[in-house]
């Protein structure tokens, strides 16, 4: 009710935009953020739950054993079909009587472009900006044995996706859940998917669509100067809304095409500034082993910097979160379990390469305060984060050290933020739709229905404070791990018959290269 | 032994005077097999949205039934009305390597093609799918102007 009571002074306020109504602007705003942190509160708190007797919370754990058991479970799939994904990808195995379908290529893109994105650029920020530099280390080694529950959920999403007569496909953990636990001849899954469905729903709101816009807004104001908040979320609900219901599609396919080369010139661009510093690059590897296992001074020490390691690497691949199933199901193959070896690349390109570029380039420009009688980080006067040469954190910590070495590339990153926010909103639109069609069915009034729900969502989460919508981003996509993973674990035996099926047939030779 | 001529269109006229060279070839040399391609131009590294990802398969159909109901069958019962055996094929890919593909597999000895009509830049900087089908083909290419 809150919500609605909310959405109704939004749209007021847009109606009827004056100049005083913008003078009291920044009291809506702040009305709009506090209603939301009380609504989301007990959600956020049960999800962030600690283990009992302990600081560390109990869903990053869980994903974090997730992770190790299907490393363990497929002996080290990420590591030993490593190069095999690479020649998927390249099409070495792709039939050219196929060719004119959706190709690896194609889905890994689509899946990367709805990852890389903010949870790269102002994720790490924030990880680094709390955890310090260790965070970094335990970043890595979350995307490294998130690669195992990638290739896990995304396998199980082809094998298990819906092919319609009319040559559409949906697929997902949704259908995986329903569909795989029949097979097999358990009760429940029809229960964890809509459970999923609804928690995917809130995700999409989330951290797909919330963040994003928050972020997307913090990056113009600091450009432009500050200003309310709901007025980007209207700009970006309105451009949002003309391409899923609009049916604009020349703006996402602009996005689609801008979105890759913006993410190779920040890669590139860091590596420039990283190259500038070479002498200090032993130094900031020597602070992220130290930090990982010290702390060096940070809020929550080693384990602090775990937490938040952790933590930015899960929300920033989405690893057993289960998006990147209903991403990656429209691949056409005969063989699911490709698009599985391809899919964990994924967390590899988009943590292991990309979020460790940012924690670098923020580590090396000396953003973070350091004593220099102890040598260890100096707390800003919270307490809860680690002081910053201007006070930065999130997407504008990330911004002032590319800023530190590049002056105008706050410029180019702010274009980046807007177009990867909105790129990763059109994807998770997708997600959070086919969970919603799961549930209520498919249907134009019922579709358009959900689209106009999130275009609403865009103006509550440009308009909202970091702190409570970064919360609920977390908590909603955590959330929709904690029922995906549960479901794997019941379905990790169908993906080993199908690796040891494929692997045999690659070994002798069955299935083989096509000479293109 | 047969011969087999492909015949690349692209649904422009200039296929037309593809196919008139491509008939007084194969009456020279009597016994002659026409194969009717069209290329559709597709990379399997564009980026795409999931939307268009779900609905990619469905597209595929379309673009073919189109090419083949358009362009290709029409081609194929002219030359059969005229006498020739002639048969069609419609595929995606990269219109030059895809044509030498079709070639290659189907036993084919030349190519004959009508002269592509790129856009300036776009001919300029990378050169026509022509002109890379002449530079690379396994077989001899027929350019008709």
């Amino acid at each position: 009710m809150r919500t609605l009571k909310t959405l109704g002074a939004v749209m007021a306020a847009t109606i009827a935009a004056s100049p005083a109504l913008a003078q009291e602007a920044p009291g809506l705003d702040e009305k709009i953020n506090q209603a939301f942190a009380n609504l989301t509160g007990p959600f956020v708190s049960f999800i962030f739950a600690p283990l009992p007797g302990t600081s560390f919370p109990w869903i990053v754990m869980w994903l974090v054993i997730a992770a190790t058991v299907f490393t363990l479970y497929f002996a080290f799939v990420q590591m030993r079909f490593f190069s095999h994904a690479i020649s998927l990808v390249k099409g070495d195995y792709s039939d050219p009587n196929d060719a004119g379908e959706v190709s690896h290529f194609q889905a890994l893109a689509t899946a990367l472009s709805g990852t890389v994105g903010l949870g790269n650029i102002a994720g790490v920020a924030v990880a680094v900006g709390i955890g310090g530099p260790g965070a970094t280390f335990w970043m890595i080694l979350a995307g490294l044995l998130g690669m195992a529950s990638k290739f896990t959920e995304c396998t199980l999403g082809v094998k298990y996706r819906n092919e319609y007569e009319d040559g559409t496909v949906s697929g997902g953990p949704m259908y995986y859940m329903s569909k795989g636990f029949d097979e097999l001849g358990l009760p429940g899954g029809k229960i964890l998917a809509v459970l999923f469905s609804i928690f995917c729903i809130l995700g999409a709101l989330g951290g797909g669509n919330m963040f994003q816009a928050n972020q997307a807004h913090q990056q113009i104001a600091g450009i432009v100067g500050d200003y309310p908040g709901w007025i980007t979320g209207i700009v970006f609900a309105g451009v949002v809304f003309m391409v899923i219901v609009g049916g604009l599609k020349s703006i996402a396919r602009v996005t689609e095409k801008v979105v890759p080369f913006m993410g190779v010139l920040y890669v590139a661009t860091a590596l420039v500034i990283i190259a500038m510093n070479a002498d200090m690059i032993g130094w900031a590897f020597g602070q992220i082993f130290a930090g990982a296992f010290t702390g060096l001074g940070v809020a929550g020490g080693m384990v602090g910097a775990l937490i938040q390691g952790f933590k930015r690497a899960a929300f920033s691949n989405e690893a057993g979160v289960g998006s990147a199933a209903i991403a990656h199901s429209a691949v056409r193959t005969k063989e699911p379990i490709t698009e599985g070896f391809v899919s964990l690349l994924e967390p590899f390109i988009d943590t292991v390469v990309i979020c460790t570029m940012t924690a670098l380039v923020i580590i090396i420009t000396q953003q973070l305060i350091i004593d220099p009688e102890t040598g260890n980080y100096m707390l800003n006067e919270a307490g809860s984060a680690i002081a910053t040469v201007d006070g930065n954190s999130g997407v504008s910590l990330t911004s002032a050290a590319f800023g530190s070495a590049f002056s105008w590339f706050p410029y180019i990153l702010a274009i980046a933020v807007i177009l990867f926010a909105f790129s990763t909103m059109i994807s998770w639109s997708y997600y959070g739709l086919k969970a919603w069609t799961y549930l209520f069915g498919e249907g134009h009034t019922k579709e358009l229905i959900f689209k106009v729900i999130f275009c609403v969502f865009v103006v509550i989460g440009a308009a909202a404070n970091l702190g409570p919508v970064i919360d609920f981003s977390d908590a909603a996509i955590f959330a929709m791990a904690v029922v995906n993973v549960f479901a794997l674990y019941f379905l990790m035996k169908v993906v080993r018959q199908e690796l040891a099926s494929y692997s045999a047939r690659l070994k002798s030779g069955e299935i083989r290269k096509f000479e293109h | 032994m047969t011969t087999k001529i492909v015949i690349g269109l692209d649904g422009t006229e200039t296929g037309e005077r593809a196919i008139a060279f491509a008939k007084d070839l194969a009456k020279l040399i009597g016994t002659c097999d026409l194969l009717v391609a069209y290329v559709i131009e597709w990379s399997p590294y564009t980026f795409q949205t999931p939307e268009e990802n779900a609905q990619r398969h469905k597209r595929r159909e379309e673009e073919v039934d189109l090419a083949m109901s358009r362009v290709v069958t029409p081609a194929v019962e002219a030359l059969r009305a005229a006498g020739f055996e002639a048969q069609g094929i419609v595929r995606h890919g990269d219109v030059a390597e895809t044509l030498n593909a079709i070639t290659v597999e189907n036993g084919g000895s030349q190519i004959v093609v009508g002269r592509a009509s790129a856009d300036g830049i776009k001919k300029r900087l990378f050169g026509s799918s022509t002109q890379y089908l002449v530079m690379h083909a396994d077989v001899p290419v027929t350019v008709v102007n």
